[in-house]
């Protein structure tokens, strides 16, 4: 396989004494379809933090396109190409949907610190910010207030402002937490839909989901990578069905 | 309402957020009413247009971008010592005054904002608390330059224009800290309706995800605080070349505090806010220290309390959900 777009190389943390993430080393070569899964405090939102930068590593070195970034600042790494979603909705509530993507857009151009230019001319950012809600079945709630869109959209809308950074790597700390069944297979639907060359991780609960859009799976239990391997191995493997039933049974 | 727009463009919409509202122009008109019905009320008129400026200043800071202050007099005050200051030096000229005075206070405030971006909430307060104090204390005990508690005298400001000259009843004060005002409002106004404008918005609204964007929000920050500490230097040189003399009071801490009061009551966030509250605190405090100098203060502390129960978005937000029925 290609060089991998994106790599850790056992990286560290502790938060005191409990280690959260140890010896993680993971590869995801362009265009990977992974899912991070594991039980309930495995350390899968830890090391999407530590990935993007929100949480340092105490060791370990994380590499994209090959160039180390384990100390860059988060919003240098969105800029490389390196953008997350957050499990709990972290978006603007007072602005409208075509604000908030038009804002991401002109942040990724540099545009954002032109304070004579009216925001309506930078016409070309908010044809693209729509076009991205639209993508996104967001186009008719476009100009409503994000506080008063419903829980789905404001969902679909956390993933429009990740996209409107371009990414290269695409890290989605559980897109469907929250949602309905039936509303989440549509929220799945929309990320089969993003460019094949996109390189995405993401966490996800629902297996049913996990086996139908994971190419290959990462498994985490307590900080530790327990297995990496493609979802049919995944499934038919008896630790990790025994870390799942176990926990279906604690 | 809500049906009618789904098929809107965005790029319409958002010229329309943008745009110049009816009630801006009938405002403007009723600025200029002082003139021919209460001309005996236009030096407390241009006090409460230097006021606006200055809570516009704030607003701009506290309102859109979030971060919380009680100590912007200090800019005030140092556009106000600069501008008089400038005239004792020989050179008397105020539009070159103003503008000198707004660049001073900006620098001091763009070297402060290294400080101001690094801390959020109480130490925030405290911070921006601290420095208007030292501020105030340091023109205090440089009285050589200052006039320390006698305030600087003879401060001799030219004609507008080398025609216009600054008046006994106040014609040509009010006229210019209208002007001035004006200039403010359509800049800020030009400024939060930039990306760069939008961007504070989702720094107040989302600190948290700006990086998450890419945005290097700290750099907008001290851009806008940098803006205001200009703005605010403006409005004080526009009272000391109004009223010819500047007092310590301009650098005091009750200064701060006053229009953050006056923009909670105003409504924060939306310019015009900034200009009703001070407008209703300089207006209510003319009055009520007339009945009664001592506890004029009481009656702001009633108001401010049924505003911030009552409106919680302020005077101007509670009427512009009136006017439009409906929460935005």
């Amino acid at each position: 396989m290609s060089e991998p777009v994106l790599k850790t190389e056992s990286l560290h943390k502790s938060f005191g004494s409990l280690e959260v993430t140890r010896s993680v080393s993971i590869e995801l070569p362009r265009g990977a379809r992974h899912a991070l899964i594991g039980p309930n405090g495995a350390g899968k939102t830890t090391l999407i933090n530590l990935i993007t930068g929100q949480l340092t590593p105490d060791s370990g070195r994380i590499l994209l396109d090959g160039a180390d970034i384990t100390a860059t600042p988060v919003a240098a790494r969105v800029h490389r190409g390196l953008t997350r979603t957050f499990q709990i909705n972290t978006l603007f509530p007072d602005l409208t949907p075509i604000e908030a993507v038009t804002m991401a857009v002109c942040e990724r151009e540099g545009k954002a610190s032109q304070f004579w230019r009216p925001l309506t001319a930078h016409a070309e950012a908010i044809g693209e910010a729509f076009e991205i809600l639209t993508r996104l079945r967001l186009g008719d709630d476009a100009m409503r207030t994000t506080r008063h869109l419903p829980y789905g959209k404001q969902r679909l809308l956390e993933m429009a402002l990740a996209l409107a950074t371009k990414p290269k790597v695409l890290l989605l700390d559980e897109p469907a937490a929250g949602v309905p069944k039936d509303e989440s297979a549509m929220l799945f639907s929309v990320i089969a839909a993003l460019p094949e060359d996109m390189t995405i991780l993401f966490i996800e609960h629902d297996m049913s989901i996990v086996f139908t859009f994971a190419t290959r799976i990462v498994v985490l239990v307590s900080g530790g990578v327990l297995l990496e391997d493609e979802p049919d191995v995944v499934r038919s493997d008896p630790r990790v069905r025994e870390v799942y039933l176990g926990q279906a049974h604690g | 309402m809500l049906n009618a727009r789904t098929a809107a463009d965005p790029h319409a919409w958002l010229r329309r957020q943008a745009r110049w509202s009816p009630w801006e122009v009938v405002f403007w008109l009723a600025t200029i009413i002082p003139f021919y019905f209460f001309p005996t009320y236009l030096t407390l008129a241009s006090q409460v247009a230097v006021t606006a400026l200055f809570a516009i200043s704030v607003d701009l800071v506290l309102g859109y971008a979030g971060i919380i202050t009680l100590g912007h007099a200090m800019f005030f005050g140092l556009g106000a010592y600069f501008a008089g200051l400038l005239t004792k030096t020989g050179w008397g000229e105020p539009l070159s005054g103003l503008v000198l005075a707004g660049l001073f206070a900006a620098l001091i405030g763009f070297l402060v904002s290294f400080i101001i971006v690094r801390v959020q909430h109480l130490a925030l307060l405290m911070i921006t608390l601290g420095l208007g104090l030292l501020t105030a204390e340091l023109a205090n005990s440089l009285g050589w330059l200052t006039g320390g508690t006698d305030g600087l005298q003879g401060v001799d400001v030219w004609p507008i224009f080398s025609r216009f000259e600054f008046d006994l009843w106040g014609y040509t004060a009010y006229a210019y800290a209208l002007i001035v005002l004006f200039i403010g409002v359509v800049a800020s106004q030009r400024i939060v309706h930039s990306s760069f404008g939008l961007s504070l918005r989702g720094v107040r609204e989302n600190l948290t995800r700006m990086p998450a964007i890419g945005s290097p929000y700290r750099r907008h920050l001290q851009i806008a605080y940098t803006i205001s500490a200009g703005l605010a230097g403006i409005a004080g040189a526009v009272l000391t070349q109004t009223t010819e003399t500047v007092s310590l009071d301009s650098l005091s801490f009750q200064r701060s505090a006053d229009v953050v009061v006056m923009l909670i009551l105003g409504g924060t966030g939306r310019l015009y806010g900034a200009i009703l509250g001070a407008a209703i605190f300089m207006i209510a405090r003319d009055q009520l220290s007339g009945m009664n100098p001592q506890y004029w203060y009481f009656w702001i502390g009633v108001l401010l309390m049924v505003v911030v129960l009552v409106v919680p978005n302020g005077i101007l937000g509670g009427l512009s959900r009136l006017v439009r029925g409906r929460g935005t």
